[in-house]
C-alpha cells in the first residue's frame, strides 16, 4: 500500500493529502475485496447443501429454506462489516 | 479524470430538510408507518364473514404470510401472540426499504443507521425483557453460562457468551440492514451515473454513446433485484428477531 501510494505521488507531484486519499481508496478495495472472500465461499457451501437437502427430500423444503435464510444472514454480515469498512475508509 | 464524478455520500443520502429536523428519511418512515396503520384499519373495518377482496385480502395475505413462515418456522403454536409485533415489524421495514426502487423518491429509508439501530435495539430490548418474564434473574445465568459447562471454562465461556448475545446481536442486526439497504443504493447510483456519463460523453468516437445501453440494462436488472432485497432483508430482520425472542423464552437448556 505504502509503496502504491508512493509510487503514483512521485509520478505525478502530489502532495501529503493526496497521498493519503489514495491509499484509501487502495485500502477501502483491498477492504471490500478480502472481506468478500470467506462469506462468498460460505455462502456457496451453504446454498448448495440446501438444494441437495430440499432435492433429496421435498417435503422438508419449507423448513430447509428458512434455515438456509438464516445461515445466509449469519454468513453475510461479515461481508457486509467489509463493506462498511470500505464505506468508512472511502468517504470518512 | 472519466468525466465521472462521484457525488460525496453525503449527497447520496440526504434530501433538503423540510424543516431542520425533518428530511426525506424522516418523511418516508412517517409515511410508512401510516400507510400500515391505514391499511390495517381500512382492512379491519371490513365485513369478516364474505370472501375477502382488496385490502382485506392484501392484509390477510401478509398475516398468513407472517404466521406461516416467520412465527410457526421458530416460535411455534404457543408464539403466535407474537405474530402483531413481527408484523408490523415487518410491515414497517419493507415499506422503509422499497422506496429506494420507486422513482422520484429513490432513497431507502433504512439507508441510515438511525431506523436500524432503533428497530435493534428494540428487538433487544424485548428479548431480553422475554427472558427475564419467563426465567427470572436467571435468564442472566442462562444467558452467561450454558448448563454443563465446567467450572474451569466459566469465566472464558461468560465473556464469549455475554459479547455474542448482548452486544454482537444488536450489532449485526443493525449493520445488516443498514448496509444492505446501502449497498444496493450505491450500486444503483453507480450505474445511473456511468449510463448518463456514456450517453453525455463528449467523444470523437461515437460508437461509445450507444453503448449507455449496458450499463442501462444492468440498472434494470438491478432495480428488480433490489426489489427482491427488500423484501429479503424486512423478512430476515423479522425472523431473526422470532429466533432471539424464542431463545430467551427456552433458554440455553432446550435450545442444545
Amino acid at each position: 500500500m505504502e509503496a502504491f501510494s508512493v509510487l503514483v505521488g512521485q509520478a505525478s507531484g502530489e502532495t501529503a493529502a493526496d497521498a493519503k486519499n489514495i491509499a484509501a481508496a487502495a485500502g477501502a478495495g483491498y477492504a471490500y475485496g478480502l472481506a468478500a472472500i470467506g462469506p462468498g465461499i460460505g455462502i456457496g457451501y451453504l446454498v448448495g447443501k440446501s438444494v441437495e437437502a430440499m432435492a433429496r427430500q421435498p417435503e422438508a423444503a419449507g423448513m430447509v429454506r428458512t434455515t438456509m435464510f438464516l445461515g445466509i444472514a449469519f454468513t453475510e454480515a461479515l461481508a457486509l462489516i467489509g463493506f462498511v469498512v470500505f464505506i468508512l475508509l472511502k468517504f470518512a | 479524470m472519466l468525466g465521472l464524478e462521484f457525488p460525496p455520500i453525503n449527497e447520496l443520502l440526504r434530501w433538503q430538510d423540510i424543516f431542520p429536523t425533518f428530511n426525506k428519511i424522516a418523511l418516508i418512515a412517517v409515511a410508512a408507518a401510516l400507510i400500515s396503520i391505514v391499511l390495517f384499519l381500512i382492512a379491519s373495518r371490513r365485513d369478516p364473514m364474505v370472501a375477502p377482496t382488496g385490502v382485506r385480502n392484501l392484509a390477510e395475505v401478509t398475516i398468513d404470510f407472517i404466521e406461516e413462515s416467520v412465527v410457526m418456522q421458530t416460535l411455534g403454536k404457543s408464539g403466535l401472540k407474537w405474530t402483531p409485533f413481527l408484523l408490523s415489524l415487518f410491515l414497517f421495514i419493507f415499506l422503509c426499504n422499497i422506496p429506494g426502487v420507486i422513482p422520484i423518491i429513490q432513497m431507502p429509508a433504512t439507508a441510515r443507521i438511525a431506523i436500524p439501530l432503533s428497530l435493534a435495539l428494540l428487538v433487544w430490548v424485548i428479548y431480553i425483557g422475554t427472558g427475564i418474564k419467563h426465567q427470572g434473574l436467571a435468564y442472566f445465568g442462562h444467558l452467561l453460562w450454558p448448563p454443563g459447562v465446567p467450572t474451569a471454562l466459566k469465566p472464558l465461556v461468560g465473556i464469549i457468551e455475554f459479547i455474542s448475545t448482548i452486544l454482537v446481536t444488536p450489532f449485526s442486526l443493525t449493520v445488516r440492514l443498514m448496509a444492505n439497504m446501502l449497498a444496493g443504493h450505491i450500486l444503483l447510483v453507480t450505474f445511473s451515473l456511468l449510463t448518463t456519463a456514456l450517453f453525455r460523453a463528449q467523444t470523437s468516437q461515437l460508437f461509445l454513446v450507444p453503448m449507455s445501453i449496458l450499463p442501462f440494462a444492468m440498472l434494470i436488472f438491478l432495480t428488480a433485484f433490489e426489489i427482491l432485497v427488500a423484501f429479503l432483508q424486512a423478512y430476515i430482520f423479522a425472523i431473526l428477531a422470532a429466533v432471539y425472542i424464542n431463545n430467551s423464552t427456552v433458554g440455553h437448556a432446550e435450545e442444545h
